[in-house]
């Protein structure tokens, strides 16, 4: 085996590279749906739908990596 | 020390994957019969549901409602207000039809993939979602079109207001694509990779968790076995939340799209 050689499923690869960004951004949802709640627990309800929809938008990236890992090998 | 057997590799044991999507048809032997199969049919048998549904949801109109009257006038008046009125504007009311009939039909063909005796969601073949996306794409740009002309259209899709002249050459090409090549591919992968992904972890967790407890022999994997499958369901719990988001998500870009296809110049 050359040294540096990537052997195995790289689309498994790419599929953890492409999962950091919306770890990210998931997470950087959540964390002004928390604090906004902090700040005023009346608009819970509106920033929390908001706040699904957002989620999805981020989450679709990653989970298209995972099907597409799977189809291309 | 006969328990532990440190890492064994899986023999007989065939991980699920693209091929666990791969449906014969339900009739074989019928010449005109090759595109009937568990996808069809389950597409089929959604079509009917949701239509049964609304149209008896249009006759019953007993002032005091009973509990299915109630269902379906919360489900209506959430899509009415949440998506139409507030989302689209002024003249959602021609655009009402389609976003429910989107919301129901794709709730329903989600919701297959919880149900016991399908056990699949209809999305999870790609030609499903790329159908819905193919028709919500043409009318949002057709509904654009009709609103301002071909090239009005095309200015107002590509160039926001307030920016200035030099900036042309990197902004249109951009927005030409983010609006109008990248939407419909994003709107169907995001509902077809969803079904798709969350299929996949449920069939992983199951049939790992079978193989482990009753196909092979190390005490430690018989004791994995049972873990994975209790944690199947909670995965299966996670796929109904999922599923009933992904049909929202779908009917609200819909709307999105189709608002600021129409949005008037400020």
């Amino acid at each position: 085996m050359t040294p540096l050689e990537l052997t195995g499923s790289l689309g498994i690869v790419g599929y953890g590279l492409g999962a950091i960004g919306p770890g990210i951004g998931v997470g950087l949802i959540f964390a002004a749906v928390i604090e906004g709640t902090a700040r005023q627990p009346e608009a819970r309800g509106a920033m929390l739908s908001t706040a699904f929809i957002g989620f999805a938008l981020t989450e679709a990236l990653a989970i298209i990596g995972i099907a597409l890992a799977f189809v291309f090998g | 020390m006969s328990g532990w057997t440190g890492m064994v590799p899986m023999e007989g044991f065939e991980a699920p994957g693209v091929e666990s999507f791969d449906f014969p048809p339900l009739f074989p032997g019928v010449p005109g019969l090759e595109w009937f199969n568990r996808y069809m049919l389950q597409a089929l048998v959604a079509f009917g549901l949701v239509a049964v549904f609304w149209l008896v949801m249009a006759r019953k109109n007993a002032m005091v409602p009973s509990k299915g009257q109630f269902v379906g006038e919360a489900a209506y008046s959430f899509i009415r207000n949440t998506l139409g009125r507030d989302m689209i504007g002024h003249d959602f009311r021609k655009y009402l039809p389609l976003l429910i009939a989107l919301f129901s039909f794709i709730l329903v063909n989600n919701l297959w993939g919880v149900f016991p005796l399908t056990l699949l969601p209809t999305a999870s073949h790609v030609g499903w979602a790329y159908g819905l996306t193919a028709l919500v794409w043409v009318l949002y740009n057709a509904i654009g079109i009709r609103k301002f002309g071909f090239g009005g259209y095309l200015r107002h899709a590509t160039v926001p207001p307030g920016v200035p002249t030099w900036m042309y050459p990197l902004i249109i090409p951009l927005e030409f694509l983010s609006n109008i090549l990248v939407r419909p591919l994003t709107l169907s992968l995001r509902l077809f990779a969803n079904m798709f992904a969350g299929h996949l972890l449920v069939l992983v967790f199951v049939l790992g968790g079978e193989y482990l407890l009753l196909e092979s022999e190390p005490i430690v994997n018989k004791v994995a076995g049972v873990f994975s499958l209790i944690f199947s369901m909670a995965i299966f719990g996670l796929e109904i939340f999922v599923q009933i988001l992904q049909a929202y998500i779908f009917t609200v870009l819909t709307a999105q799209y189709i608002s600021s296809a129409t949005a008037e110049e400020h």
